[in-house]
């Protein structure tokens, strides 16, 4: 059973659009990635499945429920954890936590096997106000906020932004401990090296999808020869590198350039190439795309 | 304890005796630091921390949330006096000489840097009339800056209704409109869209060509990997230092995340 889904939304805000006919379907148990720059409309679509907000065009449904006809029932069955934070400031971590139980209904004893995990590392903490806590802690606070009525879907709305690596990854072995309870759970974020953490991912950029898949297929969706490229003057390098018969594009990648060439070249040929514009320490290897390879792809 | 430190911060007027060494010196470094330390009451925020970067390299300063690399920076662009260590930028004195620092350094962050409600030219304007360049200087600097990123068509736009990626190497030219030698950039690309991001590095690359200096502060440690070289605060100390091939091999992993996890978890 889908989970979520969405057909031909689009939501404008004055003449910005912001999303453009979004499709996409959701399996039940899925952790699901919505990975995008800011800005690409990943918050806005969060939004509108979560019945905050009304599309312009289009229908959704989550757990079968409709976002605009069914809001009510929707906001019972679903946790959203909103990009900006949004819990009380000036109540302790225990009496936010209090307060969401109690306004879903229920409290925290009887679904603190759901959320034990998180909250025993800041219930040292639980006496002091959410507006003191650091950002990772915040972070479980309001993940443990967003899922103390048992939700069957979880909507995180960039949950890893402005966190530091360490928690980041704490963060989805989390989630990955979370979609064993069964729960349903959609994470957006803009980092590309967090597409792997997720079992199917969609890219989004300037409101529409490029791309819905699992990470691997999506990699493997690149079918021109990739190579690394590294030389001791990197501006140079990016200057030959364009101007070579053979170059499609070139794309800085970190310690590496990424070169796309036109059919396969051997290494050899471009190390050649490179030697004789002088380069020095010359490093060229053939390698597999990275979501990042296929994103800058579909969205050039 | 405390009062001591204290009171040593303010007597202590690292080399008055020689002021003229530094400036026959010839400059080896951009950016020099000995024992650099900060102590807040009993805690210390930097530990004695020493590196140095070269003219026109490209350095990272990473650490997690608290490790300490605000407390360093503001004590390497002059905005806070060391408790004890020494370092030059640029070859001026973090002690003595905090006003040739600031005007030999360019500081630009993705969150705060433009006037959203100047319009490109004002912008140029504006920092240029802070940084103390004639009106000439100005003229020149605003049509250089222009022809650079091709933005003619747009000189009296509103910055703030221009694409996050042309306010981005904006912001990036005007941090370089007195022409300083070293720029500090604050998570310069952090949530942006992959394309623009490396349109971005590639202006970096271009400065550096130049010989400007480029030191980067983030916590992306995709970020990192753009950099010639990365230290990485942990608890005050830098615990690592090195390219980022010589840190993955360092400790054994294909990953600046990893390196990153190890050392923190650690």
């Amino acid at each position: 059973m889908g989970a979520v889904k969405i057909e031909h939304i689009s939501k404008s805000f004055g003449d910005q659009s912001a999303l453009k006919d979004i499709n996409l379907d959701i399996a039940a148990g899925t952790l699901f990635g919505l990975i995008g720059p800011d800005g690409a409309g990943k918050s806005t679509l969060f939004k509108i499945l979560t019945s905050l907000l009304i599309p312009d065009d289009g229908k959704a449904t989550v757990a079968g429920l409709d976002t605009v006809a069914d809001y009510k029932q929707i906001r019972r069955i679903i946790g959203y954890m909103p990009g900006k934070f949004s819990l009380y400031q000036d109540l302790t971590v225990e009496e936010n936590l209090n307060f969401f139980a109690t306004i879903f209904g229920t409290t925290i004893e009887e679904n603190y096997h759901l959320i034990k995990d998180i909250y025993v590392q800041i219930e040292p903490f639980r006496k002091r106000r959410a507006g003191k806590l650091s950002g990772g802690m915040k972070q479980k606070l309001a993940l443990c906020c967003a899922l103390i009525h048992e939700p069957e879907v979880l909507f995180l709305d960039e949950p890893t932004t402005g966190v530091d690596a360490v928690s980041r990854a704490e963060f989805w072995d989390m989630l990955q401990r979370l979609k064993e309870h069964g729960i349903t759970i959609i994470v957006s974020t803009p980092y590309m090296d967090e597409a792997s953490r997720c079992e199917e991912i969609a890219l989004i950029q300037n409101g529409q999808i490029l791309q819905v898949d699992t990470p691997d297929n999506i990699r493997e969706s690149y079918e021109q020869p990739l190579y690394a490229v590294k030389a001791t003057s990197f501006y140079q390098l990016i200057k030959d590198l364009r101007a070579a018969p053979f170059t499609k594009r070139v794309e800085p990648f970190g310690e590496y350039l990424h070169l796309t060439t036109s059919g396969y070249f051997p290494e050899e040929a471009i190390y050649n190439l490179l030697k004789e514009k002088h380069h020095e320490q010359i490093e060229v290897k053939r390698i597999d795309a990275t979501i990042e390879d296929v994103f800058l792809e579909l969205a050039g | 304890m405390r009062g001591a430190h204290k009171r040593e911060e303010r007597v202590q007027p690292r080399s008055w005796q020689k002021p003229e060494e530094h400036k026959t010196k010839p400059m080896s470094y951009a950016i020099e630091a000995q024992n650099l330390t900060k102590r807040f009451g009993d805690f210390t925020a930097v530990d004695a921390i020493s590196f140095n970067v070269a003219q026109g390299e490209i350095f990272g300063f990473l650490g997690a949330n608290g490790a300490g690399k605000t407390t360093a920076i503001k004590m390497l662009i002059g905005l806070s006096r060391p408790t004890e260590g020494d370092a030059s930028i640029a070859g001026f004195d973090v002690y003595r000489e905090t006003d040739q620092i600031k005007e030999n350094i360019g500081y630009m962050s993705q969150k705060f840097s433009l006037y959203e409600d100047l319009t490109i030219a004002e912008n140029i304007r504006f920092y240029g009339g802070i940084y103390g360049l004639s009106r000439k200087r100005i003229k020149t600097k605003t049509t250089e800056i222009i022809q650079e990123l091709g933005l003619e068509e747009y000189v009296n736009r509103l910055v703030g209704d221009l694409p996050l990626g042309w306010k981005q190497r904006l912001a990036f030219a005007i941090a370089g409109v007195h022409d300083p030698k070293i720029i500090f950039l604050d998570e310069p690309t952090g949530g942006v869209d992959p394309a623009t991001r490396r349109q971005f590095w590639e202006m970096i690359y271009e400065a550096a060509d130049r010989g400007v200096t480029i030191f980067v502060t983030t916590h992306y440690m995709d970020e990192a990997e753009y950099c010639n070289r990365i230290s990485i605060m942990v608890d005050g100390r830098i615990e690592a230092l090195g390219s980022p091939a010589e840190l993955k091999q360092q400790f054994q992993t294909d990953s600046m995340d990893e390196v990153f996890l190890k050392l923190v978890r650690a």
